[in-house]
């Protein structure tokens, strides 16, 4: 789950991860109201999406840049006045862009160095892992890739937790001295409680900064959290947005359908996450694109099926479905009743394959059968996956 | 033979009374499998199916019954409490199923269990069948969720991170006439207790298993580190298939450690590791059986 990055100042302040002051705010008049209380000079104004590259973005309306600096409250009115409501695009967000609902209205800082900062998740070491690096504000990635000696990593203890010498180790190493580097040591600390009680796979911090005044503050973070440990933090989960996902996720979410919407054409409905990817490499094998991932679990009902398909018929790029399952325990006449019922339900038009293995098949597929319901049926995944792209080609 | 579990190994359930432990519960007995305890706490004395004993505790199970392997089914908030109190007993292996544990939780059981002599499978995994001497290879050891029935008694040894595209492969070499030495599937989350490469050093090491097949997904390294070693250590023919050749980065496909993340753990660079130990790739999902059987020559 990813959120905005005034939630992300939200969370900071409540950790005291020291960070430049700043609002959010839904319209103009808040947002000179905030620019006001921020001192009214020196003042960034930053359009909330969930995408990167706002600074270079242009919206709609022909308003050039989702970030900018302003020296008076009034002008920071009238710049949001000129985004919220307004569709942003940039290099993330594809042509369609994104609205703009509320800007962040914060203190724009003088900066003398940048530093990169972060804690994550690491699969391999099984423990949280520190990265950290002189060469912030810039691509990561590229520096690895470049200069991998100027980055730092340092795994913490899963039991003992973040020890006071690898915080001076890595201030020394990142050339932070006297009260700089007790300053960067409270940084880090504070960062690392958060990412710990926050249940948190990755938290960034590109750039840190050391301002001209000898502050160290985060600018700006981006966050990932474990969505299995949501649970536990309800406050968290509400910061979800579900205004910026792919709203047939955000549909199939409702019924514990895990749908990802993708660009081709060939919808798949599937049960078990592995096989359902499968599913997407096999119809790719043989020449389709699929239009989605599409896990419908293991004990799916005959109502989730036909959502599944409301969700998949919901998507204008299909134009044709594979359906690929392998009933272990789940009684595949389950299935061929919730297809059958979907189909009827929703007056399937286009080419519709079907795939049953495993438990009770022999009835399944008499049911298939019986139902009238135009479909081709696939004597196993090859053959299911080549007829569905035969099918659309047709 | 096989590896891990067969059917003589004793097993107790966590979860027992839950609708989902105990369905399987039940489903594991009809195959044979020799459940003889369940734990749920608050509930020792009663019994499940009026014929095994639930204990509140896990090492009262263990001692009163002789159970040496543990299979968990209690839900996501509780599970690690319930690996740690199956450590603690002196189990020899603990097949954890719920899915949903926080990452946060298994890296503190994980680091909890070091120094301890249990073997944790899973989470987030269908578990493993041993295959029985019975007919239709009934009377075996069935741990978890995986449909008994597919399975035959054989020599090929299976391990998978995914549920479903275990059944497929073992569905497709049951119906080569190729039978099963042990089918584990280790899960699909970023933290697990075994890797493909643990089960590769089992499986190489059995005398009865013959050729092995090995499932894996995008995400992580774990099974360029399993090809790493099969180069040079192991002595059987080993067939592979990665799914998530079409997934986009920085999405998770359902299973938690299924993403691709900073260009790390794509389809591609598995298979091609897979190729570089002289591992067979199968191309599409439906040639997993066909691939090994061409292996094994």
């Amino acid at each position: 789950m990813n959120i905005h990055e005034y939630q992300a100042k939200e969370l900071f302040e409540k950790f005291n991860v020291p960070t430049p002051g700043g609002k959010v705010a839904d319209t103009a008049e808040e947002a000179k109201a905030a620019a006001e209380e921020l001192g009214g000079s020196n003042i960034v104004v930053k359009a909330q999406v969930h995408a990167g590259g706002r600074g270079k973005g242009t919206f709609k309306n022909g308003f050039k840049g989702g970030v900018h600096l302003v020296n008076s409250a009034e002008e920071a009115g009238e710049i949001a006045g000129k985004m919220i409501g307004e569709t942003l695009v940039t290099h993330q967000t594809g042509e369609e862009g994104r609205l703009v609902r509320k800007v962040l209205v914060a203190q724009s800082v003088d900066i003398e160095k940048e530093y990169y900062l972060a804690i994550l998740m690491d699969r391999e070491s099984r423990s949280p892992v520190i990265v950290a690096s002189t060469e912030g504000g810039v691509n990561i990635e590229d520096v690895a890739e470049s200069t991998p000696e100027k980055i730092l990593n340092e795994k913490v203890h899963p039991l003992l937790g973040l020890q006071p010498y690898q915080v001076r180790k890595l201030a020394s190493k990142l050339g932070f001295a006297g009260d700089q580097g007790k300053a960067f040591g409270k940084l880090l600390g504070a960062l690392y409680k958060l990412f710990i009680s926050c249940d948190c796979s990755m938290v960034e911090i590109n750039p840190l900064v050391v301002t001209t005044d000898g502050q160290v503050l985060a600018l700006d973070a981006k966050f990932n959290f474990d969505d299995n440990a949501l649970y536990r933090h309800p406050d968290i989960a509400a910061m979800r947005d579900p205004e910026e996902e792919d709203p047939r996720e955000v549909e199939a979410s409702k019924y514990d359908l895990n749908y990802i919407g993708l660009d081709g054409n060939i919808a798949c409905l599937v049960n078990g996450a592995g096989l359902a990817m499968a599913t997407m490499d096999i119809i790719k094998h043989y020449g389709g694109e699929p239009a989605n991932f599409l896990d419908v679990g293991g004990g799916a009902t005959k109502e989730q099926v036909t959502n599944a398909f409301k969700i998949i018929l919901g998507d204008p790029k299909v134009e044709g479905i594979l359906v690929n399952i392998f009933g272990g325990i789940m009684d595949c006449n389950v299935i061929a009743e919730g297809i059958v019922a979907a189909c009827q339900e929703v007056d399937l038009k286009l080419p519709l394959v079907v795939r049953l293995e495993g438990n009770n098949v022999e009835a399944g597929k008499k049911t298939l059968a019986e139902s009238g319901v135009a479909l081709i049926t696939g004597d196993d995944l090859a053959d299911a996956a080549e007829k569905a792209v035969k099918a659309i080609a047709a | 033979m096989a590896i891990l579990v067969d059917e003589n190994t004793k097993v107790l359930i966590q979860g027992i009374t839950g609708s989902f432990g105990g369905r399987h519960a039940k489903l594991s007995l009809d195959y044979g499998t020799q459940v003889v305890a369940g734990v749920t706490p608050g509930k020792g004395g009663q019994k499940f199916e009026d014929q095994v004993p639930i204990f509140d505790t896990v090492s009262e199970a263990a001692a009163e019954t002789g159970a040496t392997v543990s299979a968990i089914f209690v839900p996501p908030p509780f599970a690690a409490d319930a690996i740690l109190e199956a450590v603690d007993a002196g189990l020899d292996l603990v097949v954890c199923i719920t899915e949903g544990i926080p990452v946060m939780d298994m890296m503190k059981v994980r680091a909890g269990m070091e120094g301890s002599k249990t073997r944790l499978i899973g989470p987030n995994c269908p578990g493993l069948v041993t295959p029985g001497r019975g007919e239709n290879s009934q009377g075996g050891c069935r741990i978890g969720i995986a449909p008994g029935y597919i399975h035959k008694r054989g020599s090929i040894g299976v391990v998978s991170r995914s549920g479903t595209l275990t059944y497929e492969a073992v569905w497709q070499l049951s119906a080569l006439g190729l039978g099963q030495s042990t089918c584990v599937g280790i899960g699909g989350d970023p933290i697990n207790g075994t890797s493909h490469l643990d089960v590769l050093k089992m499986f190489n090491d059995d005398p009865e298993t013959e050729g092995i097949i090995m499932i894996g997904e995008i995400g992580g390294t774990a099974e360029e580190e399993a090809a790493e070693w099969v180069k040079d250590n192991c002595n059987k023919p080993v067939a592979g298939f990665i799914a998530g050749a079409t997934a986009p980065p920085g999405r998770r496909m359902g299973h938690a450690g299924a993403i691709i993340s900073g260009g790390k753990g794509t389809a591609e660079a598995k298979k091609q590791a897979m190729r570089d130990a002289g591992i067979a790739v199968a191309e599409t999902p439906a040639e997993m059986g066909r691939t090994l059987k061409e292996a094994l020559g």
